[in-house]
């Protein structure tokens, strides 16, 4: 038939006429065959099991499910926890024993300072404790909304976005952006929250090698090829890279220029991960972005926990207005919990005001890291593992005993010998089936601003006879 | 209609007795009218915007990054910008006092149909407030709660900074566990910083790859996310329908996993006590009825109903009369009727051993700030009785009475009302989306502060404006509320029930009375 030949009414009745019986008899049958097939009732293959009622009885009497919990046994007891009475801050009581806290991420002391106290104080008075309800149904407080403003005049960016758990941050802003499809280039040491917000987005995950930016070039060229394959699939497949400022688990700093220069040389936006580098980076605490120089508009997205140098609870992300607003209404952890407590949004900003107003502690902080850093070189057993001004950094042996329960016995024992002569370290826990790419067993120790040089010495020199009485 | 009372053989020691009434079919047809009127205005400033006719309010990609893929596809974002910009003012209102029976609303306009806000510097004094979830009334700024939780900011200050597993874990965290335990009747129980995380990161961390998860279909979103976390199998079953739920535990049983059918390792069932948005109670006995023939386990997600519900502010588990021990996992939180934040987990001492070396919660979150920890206590030990007065069973009372008043005048009024007549959650339905908008408005003029909700947590032609009855809202103050409801709703013609309830005369309400319907 040729396109454009319009039927009409006349000629239908004349096909119909000149169409001869077996073809009309074909059709017929047909139609009444979708009939019967559209109003026949539908059926799963499951339920054609010719099981009798009496047998399905007996599989459910039989089947036994596994305990809810495995059971724990008896030869290796849980490990019970610290209790830590009265205030954790720089002089600490651990298990009844008066220590100096070299555990804590109280990086800038000011857990225990007064006038953050007074503050949250006053703001308990004013809201009370619990905000009763999500950002969306009355649970935003003024504090909130000055909050977010001052972070974001703190980090100059656009706007930022609070959340009432420092792990909930990162792992709803992940998913926010990227979904189903979309591809996440995030490096292997990245911590569990990151992992979290990636499984949690479905994404197509790539891992590169610790710091190692030919790794994630390379496989940044892999990933371009392919898409030459699948132009049209590549224009709507988003990209990403994951990286933390100061990386947790080892203590380095991200080398950022160069995470710049790929991001514009494949097209990959950049989500950076600042809880510990917040407040220690930088000549004025602002973080990896300004240690480095670079501009910050060329992040994406700026995530960190306010549980380490502002001493208070929750999490924040920041950037321009363009990326952060959409999380208002798909960060999960931000629509479907409720919002921070008003009188730790006020710590917050009172610890804020006094990051803004002492200029000299990141610098300080960064002195003492280097001097614990050169003190705790060179013990034999012992490595230091992580940059020179890292607050954080990690103990680990220098070569292991073979498993690593025995590794983490042995850590252990010093963790102890240090507890009973008054430092307080802590090992690095990690969930071991649930890590991604587990980091070895390790001690952390962590410098505050509070410490004093004679403190520091003293941390040091212990360490250094627990690992020769131990490890020798 | 679908309105019944439950009894069951007798395992259910009281009436139950909830409603769902149908959308009425002239309201859902012009309901869909609305909204496609709303779509085709949609597409229509979508095209004036995409050819410069009309200016964008958008934040927009930076000029840098223009050649990257986009950060969000123009149809991900239709309904925010096109149905949610225009009544957006009905939700994040900010707020500057304590959230109680009456708070103080930051006065703001826009003068860009709601693109960009600004506060006029008034503020809106003593708006009641039915909309924050302040069930016992524990949101107080001053009192033995407010004095603990000062004293304890002054002594142990603000933060922690360290995890339970390091060297967060303080005195006061122990003392609350033992407390929760106690209050819940249960061996041990472990506390948390936030609700939502409380889900998310511990049914992963009991559930695996080869276990199957039945989900209620209206569960909350950390339920949901803490279930796909976990990676195993997750099938859902019709809102409170236990014929549907049977049916799931049967095939599980008895077919055992997809195409390979080895048994399952373990099955859990996942609940909530009262589902915040239908204003539903899980029909706890039967549940716990068919876990105890399938051998499944139950997960019970309490955080609206503990301390709303029961004599003495038990839960969803006292409510009924029901044991304990017979609920695997007693899971709430801590911000709705303890005026604080925070989710624990109750059960066995070896569930809670368990957790506290497998949670996720446990070795990489920071743990709970202490003086929200001493607000828990002390307004858990009012509840209890242990501070020596009787104000906390007189709150829980006060509730009950004050769930059963408000719930009554308003289907009296012959509004549609979900769910069950003892849960201090009262959606009420308002259908048509200008309706949502206009409601909040209007109800905010008259200072009352109400929440709305509509499209994606309900279904589309099902929007709701949902109220929370406090114990701190008096009689006076419920009234004054329910007079302007019933001038609003008359003004925006929302009294769509066709079962008008004969008013009751003078009688003190008990649980014999049993009411006329007209139909």
């Amino acid at each position: 038939m040729a396109s454009g030949q319009q039927w009409v009414l006349v000629e239908m009745v004349q096909a119909f006429y000149e169409a001869p019986a077996y073809h009309l008899i074909l059709e017929g049958i047909l139609i009444l065959w979708i009939i019967r097939l559209l109003f026949s009732k539908t059926y799963k293959l499951q339920d054609s099991s010719d099981l009798t009622e009496k047998e399905i009885e007996e599989i459910i009497e039989e089947w036994q499910p596994e305990p809810l919990v495995p059971r724990m046994s008896k030869e290796k007891p849980a490990p019970s926890y610290n209790i830590v009475s009265g205030p954790p801050c720089h002089k600490i009581t651990v298990n009844g024993k008066q220590c100096i806290n070299f555990a804590s991420f109280n990086f800038l002391g000011l857990l225990d300072n007064d006038r953050v106290k007074n503050q949250a104080l006053q703001s308990l008075r004013k809201y009370g404790v619990g905000t009763c309800g999500p950002r969306g149904f009355y649970g935003t407080f003024d504090v909130h909304l000055e909050l977010e403003d001052r972070l974001a005049k703190f980090m100059r960016t656009e706007e930022s976005i609070i959340y009432s758990y420092g792990f909930a941050t990162i792992a709803s802003a992940i998913p926010a952006y990227s979904k189903r499809g979309d591809i996440v280039f995030v490096d292997e040491a990245a911590c569990f929250s990151i992992q979290k917000g990636l499984q949690a987005s479905r994404s197509h995950i790539k891992y590169f090698k610790h710091n190692d930016m030919e790794d994630l070039e390379r496989i940044l060229k892999q990933q371009e090829l392919e898409d030459q394959k699948n132009p049209r699939k590549a224009r709507v497949t988003r990209r990403f890279i994951v990286v933390e400022g100061l990386y947790m688990n080892t203590g380095a700093i991200c080398p950022l220029p160069e995470l710049v220069k790929l991001k514009y040389k494949y097209k990959v936006r950049i989500f950076l991960e600042e809880s510990l580098s917040f407040g220690v980076l930088g000549q004025h605490g602002r973080g990896v972005t300004e240690h480095f120089g670079v501009n910050i508009d060329d992040i994406d997205l700026i995530s960190a926990n306010m549980e380490n140098s502002l001493a208070s609870v929750g999490g924040f992300c920041c950037g321009r207005s363009f990326v952060i607003d959409h999380q208002r209404l798909s960060g999960q952890g931000y629509c479907f919990s409720a919002s921070l407590p008003p009188m730790l949004a006020s710590a917050a900003i009172e610890a804020l005001n006094i990051m803004e107003e002492d200029q000299d502690i990141f610098r300080l902080l960064r002195d003492k890291c280097k001097h614990i850093h050169k003190e705790l070189q060179g013990i034999l057993g012992l490595k230091v593992v992580g940059e020179s001004i890292s607050p954080a950094f990690h103990l680990q042996l220098e070569q292991s005993s073979g498993s690593r329960e025995s590794d983490v016995r042995i850590l252990n024992r010093i963790v102890e010998y240090c507890m009973d002569r008054k430092i307080a370290l802590t090992q690095a826990h990690y969930l071991e089936k649930e890590e991604k790419f587990l980091p070895p067993p390790s001690i952390r120790v962590v410098v505050t601003v509070e410490q004093t040089e004679e403190e520091l010495e003293m941390a040091a020199n212990l360490i250094k006879e627990a690992a020769q009485n131990i490890l020798q | 209609n679908s309105s019944h009372i439950c009894h069951n053989g007798g395992i259910y020691k009281r009436p139950f007795k909830e409603s769902f009434e149908e959308t009425p079919m002239l309201v859902a047809v012009l309901t869909y009218m609305g909204y496609g009127i709303l779509t085709l205005f949609g597409y229509l400033r979508d095209f004036l915007r995409e050819w410069k006719i009309e200016k964008c309010h958008n934040a927009t990609e930076r000029e840098e990054q223009k050649d990257f893929v986009p950060l969000y596809q123009d149809f991900e974002n239709f309904y925010t910008r096109n149905l949610y910009m225009r009544i957006r003012d009905s939700w994040n209102r900010p707020i500057c006092s304590v959230p109680g029976a009456k708070f103080d609303i930051l006065e703001r306009v826009s003068y860009d149909y709601n693109w960009t806000f600004k506060y006029t510097g008034r503020i809106v004094n003593d708006v009641i407030n039915m909309g924050s979830y302040n069930y016992l009334g524990f949101a107080e700024n001053s009192g033995v709660c407010a004095d603990a939780a000062a004293e304890m900011t002054l002594k142990y200050g603000v933060g922690v900074c360290s995890t339970r597993r390091e060297i967060g874990n303080l005195d006061k965290h122990e003392e609350l566990e033992k407390l929760v335990a106690k209050f819940l009747g249960v061996e041990a129980s472990m506390a948390f910083g936030m609700g939502f995380a409380t889900n998310s990161m511990n049914i992963p961390a009991l559930v695996g790859k080869g276990c199957l998860i039945l989900s209620d279909e209206l569960n909350h979103a950390s339920l949901v996310l803490g279930a796909r976390l976990s990676g195993a199998t997750i099938r859902v079953f019709k809102h409170n329908n236990m014929q549907s739920l049977e049916k799931l535990l049967k095939d599980a049983i008895v077919h055992g996993q997809p195409r390979t059918h080895r048994p399952w390792k373990k099955i859990l069932i996942l609940v909530e006590g009262i589902y915040s948005m239908e204003g539903s109670i899980v029909h706890l006995p039967d549940i716990i009825a068919l876990k105890k023939k399938y051998k499944a386990y139950l997960y019970l997600d309490e955080a609206h109903s503990i301390g709303a519900l029961g004599p003495t502010g038990r839960g969803v588990v006292e409510y009924f009369g029901l044991d304990p021990r017979d609920v695997d996992i007693m899971m709430g939180t801590f911000t709705k009727s303890f005026g604080a934040a925070g989710g624990y987990i109750g059960g066995t001492k070896e569930l809670v051993d368990y957790l506290r070396t497998h949670s996720h919660s446990a070795v990489y979150a920071t743990s709970m700030s202490p003086p929200v920890v001493e607000q828990i206590i002390t307004s858990m030990k009012c509840i209890m009785g242990e501070d020596g007065t009787t104000l906390g069973q007189e709150r829980v009372q006060q509730l009950a009475e004050n769930t059963r008043y408000f719930r009554r005048k308003l289907q009296e009024m012959g509004f549609i009302i979900y769910g069950n007549d003892d849960s201090p959650v009262v959606p009420m339905m308002l259908y048509m989306p200008a309706k949502i908008g206009a409601f909040g408005r209007e109800m905010l003029k008259r200072n009352i502060g109400v929440v709305v909700v509509g499209f994606p947590a309900t279904p589309i032609i099902e929007s709701r404006a949902r109220f929370c009855v406090s114990a701190a809202h008096t009689k006076e103050m419920l009234d004054t509320a329910l007079n302007v409801i019933n001038e609003v709703g008359d003004l925006l013609q929302l009294k769509y029930s066709r079962h008008r309830l004969v008013p009751l005369l003078d009688r003190p309400f008990d649980e014999t009375t049993y009411e006329e319907n007209e139909d």
